[in-house]
């Protein structure tokens, strides 16, 4: 499995508050790497900084390495408008966008440049079938995205960032507003995805990270406290805090 | 006391000035139709007025009106727009953003007769506009450019968070995100605040008595010159519009009629505001559903 990401020394500060204190991380293709950690352990601003959506917080500044495929992706000359079209962000709350479902998915592809309709068409569909939820939509594609359910907007997101492409896909809890039922088939989806894309995903759900994730990473305190395998992360974790916080003793 | 006598007390309070801020507007409202409305005719609406004799009309004065509005909103809307945006998107929180805010906010509530007078001395007198729908225009614009600015400004800020930072993680350009993301979520809103802040410029006399004057030439309705006295479209021609001619009626009419001049111009003005009104509504309902395909 080839790296695709790789950070190094980074550290994020929000003015004077330090709050990821130097993580070294490596995430390969086709792979999920579930992030956990107490609220506050710098999880979230971690994966925040990996599309460099840190810099639309007011303060908040980065040092250290991000490497993807061999670019250096914290340098001031870095195009993230570029850079973001790589990366495909999904947040807790689905925020689809005030139009079609249709016009949600066209939207991406359309700003970069395509024009067919055919083609177009192709995306709406091929997106939309990765994130499981062609087949209840189909017949609805130009009502507005808002009439969806939770979920259904949720994998709506997905499809949203999978319609241009990414090599990677960031998900900050992307089910921790969702019923189960909604859960499940965005697990479901993400270990699909997992052939050909590179996810992150941050979750605060033990039980998920172990569902979905090769591997896990442990943050506490804006520290990387281990990493490795999930199955080594859940079964026998090498560090003590890890042990206490998986096994639910605080968190 | 009991906290449900309270409860009680407090909700009759509060039913009480409701009722008393809805029995105002009715009452006067029903006064002005009730005087007004049996005036209007088709005839009072399109004649000219009569200086000395009965029977005038408000059909330039009502032209005026709607003149002198379309003029404003053409130069407020593309600069309330823009500095609406800019201070919702683009400024940072500090010195800078709070004087404007502050100096915005001062405008819209200058007492219109002083903008008025400085309409009189800087645009009627010193830039030569002389009385002219362009001096009215430019000096309606003082207090509708503020309106717009916050109404923009208040729009944008409405748009939840979440739609800009799905944009920026879909590496769309800023300026990207301002039209095509937010805009649409935001202009059924601009759309609304404007149509109401036209109501509120529509029925504007005092800056206009200095400004836009208190005379309107002979109109042809046949001459789209622009530059001819006698075409409506003149912008540099003196245009009393319908509540300056209310006022003007009011305060030294000469013809026997006068007073019921007065009354059926002040229905016909209440009665567009109304429109303007539920026109706003109606727009901004329409085109939310439009642009976010709601049905």
């Amino acid at each position: 499995m080839t790296d695709i990401l790789r950070t190094e020394e980074l550290k994020i500060y929000y003015g004077q508050n330090e709050a990821v204190k130097g993580v070294d991380l490596t995430f390969t293709e086709n792979s999920v790497t579930a992030l956990i950690g107490p609220s506050g352990c710098g999880k979230s601003t971690f994966l925040r900084a990996l599309n460099r959506m840190n810099d639309e917080i007011p303060g908040s500044r980065m040092t250290g390495n991000i490497w993807i495929d061999g670019k250096n992706i914290n340098a001031p000359d870095t195009d993230v408008t570029v850079l973001r079209q790589n990366i495909g962000m999904v947040w807790q709350r689905p925020n689809p966008f005030y139009k079609s479902i249709y016009a949600n998915i066209a939207f991406g592809p359309k700003y970069h440049g395509v024009r067919n309709k055919a083609e177009l068409d192709n995306i709406v569909e091929d997106s939309l079938r990765k994130a499981a939820l062609w087949d209840e939509v189909k017949d609805r594609l130009h009502t507005s995205a808002l009439s969806l359910s939770g979920g259904q907007q949720q994998r709506l997101c997905i499809a949203r960032a999978l319609s241009v492409q990414p090599k990677i896909l960031l998900l900050d809890e992307p089910a921790s507003a969702l019923d189960p039922v909604s859960t499940a088939k965005i697990e479901e989806t993400i270990l699909q995805l997992k052939e050909q894309l590179c996810i992150v995903i941050v979750t605060h759900n033990m039980q998920q990270a172990a569902r979905i994730s090769g591997h896990t990473a442990y943050f506490y305190m804006g520290r990387l406290v281990e990493y490795d395998k999930t199955e080594k992360i859940f079964t026998n974790p090498s560090d003590p805090m890890t042990q206490e916080y998986i096994s639910g003793r605080f968190g | 006391m009991s906290a449900k006598l309270k409860d009680r007390i407090a909700t009759f309070v509060i039913i009480a000035f409701s009722a008393l801020i809805i029995a105002l507007l009715v009452g006067m409202l029903g006064y002005i139709l009730v005087k007004g409305i049996s005036h209007i005719d088709w005839h009072f609406l399109t004649a000219e007025p009569e200086t000395i004799k009965a029977g005038g009309g408000i059909g330039p004065e009502l032209f005026n009106s709607v003149y002198l509005l379309i003029l404003t909103l053409i130069i407020t809307i593309p600069l309330g727009i823009g500095a609406g945006i800019y201070m919702a998107e683009y400024a940072k929180e500090g010195r800078i953003t709070v004087s404007i805010r502050l100096v915005v906010e001062v405008l819209s509530s200058f007492p219109s007769i002083v903008v008025g007078l400085f309409g009189l001395l800087v645009l009627v007198n010193t830039f030569n506009f002389g009385f002219s729908v362009l001096s009215g225009a430019l000096v309606l614009t003082i207090f509708n450019m503020p309106l717009m600015v916050r109404v923009t400004e208040q729009a944008f800020r409405n748009v939840p968070r979440e739609q800009k930072e799905a944009g920026l993680a879909m590496g769309l350009s800023r300026w990207k995100i301002i039209t095509s993301i937010l805009l649409p979520v935001a202009l059924p809103a601009i759309i609304t605040g404007t149509i109401l802040a036209a109501g509120r410029i529509f029925g504007e006399a005092a800056a206009l008595l200095f400004t836009a004057g208190l005379t309107t030439p002979k109109l042809d309705f046949t001459d789209w010159n622009p530059t001819s006295l006698h075409s409506p479209i003149n912008p540099l021609r003196p245009a009393e519009t319908l509540s300056v001619h209310i006022w003007k009626v009011n305060s030294e009419g000469l013809s026997p009629d006068a007073a019921e001049i007065a009354a059926g111009s002040s229905a016909v003005l209440v009665l567009m505001v109304l429109i303007f009104n539920l026109l706003a509504r109606w727009a901004g309902r329409l085109l939310y559903r439009k642009f976010t395909s709601i049905k």
